[in-house]
């Protein structure tokens, strides 16, 4: 379970975020929508400890992680996998070691398991015998694969998910949207998930938070959002631009 | 002063990770091999011409006061407490130095540092140990090797190309560098390594955003520890000397 409590959070003189409160039950498969640089990314961050809010508290499982130290917070991490915007995979290490890299590190498991596991991982995500490939070699599609192969193959409870389908065509973002809902379902995680590809949000959320203003200005199912009649929202979603209100 | 206090909070981050993690042996022999093996060019060239030049021109001051043979005499002291570790830091700030920073300031921009901290991996463990126990294992032993090539050729050059009796001038340099001056020279060759790889690390982990990020870092990483190497070069002389009497 994660609960965000007036969070703040400014970068000098701009404020990103200002006040925003929400729930997320464990097994939720949420989507967090919003403009480009409208702070989604910068949220998601205080969710999984990589940025410290300036006001307000972040509970997993109860616990406030907003003022924990760098190590302290690496054993409240072993419960979150993060899929990045560019799937930051370890350039000099090759897709097995990447993808087994928290099994590694964790100490616990044989090189013979950490290959299995890494095997079945890449099964998953239908990227077989790739393990030898340098990330350089890989499309973005794939490396988004490998990324969350990698963010899930410690089997977290949540599962925070950063643009995941940024940058790749239709077809490559149909194929991630159902890896997120497999992982989703087979795994039993926790899905947070930050977007403003609506095709995306409306295929993967069971609830959507809309984040405007630098707060949290919607929390409705996601028909409920696509049937919204408020005129920010309507406009969002079916992507209406109005000249005067562009502020890129 | 920001820059101070990051640099402290990272200095006693290390020394944290120094007592209670175990570097993986792997990542350390990569760093020994980049950092010791890959250095060897440009060190030897570096100490070969240095101790060169130092001979010709330290022959050529002595022979107007009939001095020749204690040119050895200098080239060995100044080798080995000054010139062999200085120019040894400065050629490897500029080439480890700047590497670790490009690389490490990559790795942020990119969010490959985030990621390492999302898999519940201290930056500090994988980043910069390795890097940090590898350049203070490597920087004595180039230090020495500069110094070796620096009075080898300084001997071929007084000896052969200007003329000076070789058992004078290696009695004389014998007599004179004392075993002092090579323990300084090593010690300084792994206070120069310290500064190296923490400034180096430092600049690469704390870059701003983008390409141009990456390259203010690269180029404040060699500036600031070539600057550090030579400022704290004259207070380990100080000190040293006045420690040891000599």
């Amino acid at each position: 379970m994660i609960e965000v409590r007036d969070l703040k959070r400014s970068f000098g003189t701009h404020c990103v975020l200002d006040g925003v409160s929400f729930r997320i039950d464990a097994g939720e498969s949420v989507v967090i929508m919003g403009r480009s640089g409208g702070g989604k990314s910068v949220l998601l961050k205080h969710l999984v400890g990589l940025l410290t809010p300036d006001a307000g508290e972040v509970l997993v499982d109860g616990r406030n992680i907003a003022n924990l130290g760098e190590r302290q917070m690496l054993e409240v991490r072993s419960k979150f996998g993060v899929l990045f915007q560019g799937a930051a995979l370890f350039d000099s290490l090759t897709v097995a070691e990447n993808v087994g890299f928290a099994l590694d590190r964790s100490g616990r498991f044989t090189p013979m398991e950490i290959a299995h596991r890494v095997a079945e991982i890449l099964e998953m995500v239908e990227l077989p015998g790739i393990q030898d490939k340098k990330p350089s070699e890989l499309s973005g599609g794939m490396r988004k694969r490998v990324g969350l192969a990698r963010a899930i193959v410690h089997r977290p409870s949540i599962v925070l998910y950063d643009e995941p389908t940024t940058g790749l065509d239709p077809v490559v973002s149909d194929s991630i949207d159902q890896l997120i809902l497999r992982v989703c379902e087979q795994m039993k995680v926790t899905s947070i998930v930050v977007t403003h590809d609506m095709r995306s949000a409306r295929r993967v959320a069971r609830r959507i938070l809309y984040l405007r203003d630098r707060r949290i200005y919607l929390d409705a199912p996601t028909e409920e959002v696509f049937a919204s009649t408020d005129s920010a929202v309507h406009r969002f979603v079916n992507g209406i631009s109005v000249p005067k209100e562009i502020t890129f | 002063m920001l820059d101070l206090g990051g640099f402290a909070l990272l200095a006693g981050e290390v020394l944290r990770s120094l007592v209670s993690v175990r570097p993986s042996l792997r990542d350390l022999v990569y760093q020994l091999y980049f950092i010791g093996v890959k250095s060897q060019s440009v060190v030897l060239i570096t100490g070969a011409f240095t101790g060169m030049v130092l001979c010709a021109q330290a022959f050529f001051q002595f022979q107007k006061i009939k001095m020749e043979s204690g040119t050895l005499a200098l080239v060995g002291v100044s080798m080995s407490s000054e010139l062999g570790p200085v120019l040894t830091g400065l050629m490897v700030a500029g080439r480890v130095g700047a590497a670790m920073a490009a690389e490490l300031g990559t790795m942020r921009v990119t969010e490959q540092v985030d990621a390492l901290r999302t898999l519940a991996t201290h930056p500090v463990d994988y980043l910069v140990i390795p890097r940090l126990l590898g350049t203070l294992i490597a920087m004595p032993l180039l230090t020495v090797e500069a110094v070796a090539v620096g009075i080898g050729s300084a001997y071929i050059v007084g000896v052969h190309f200007l003329g000076i009796d070789a058992t004078y001038a290696w009695a004389h340099m014998l007599k004179y560098t004392g075993k002092i001056d090579i323990m300084m020279g090593i010690f300084k060759g792994i206070c120069f390594g310290m500064i190296i790889a923490l400034v180096g690390c430092y600049k690469g982990m704390n870059c701003r955003e983008g390409a141009e990020g990456v390259g203010h870092a690269t180029t404040e990483a060699v500036v600031t520890a070539s600057i550090a190497i030579l400022m704290s070069n004259f207070f380990l002389t100080m000190a040293l000397r006045g420690l040891f009497k000599t």
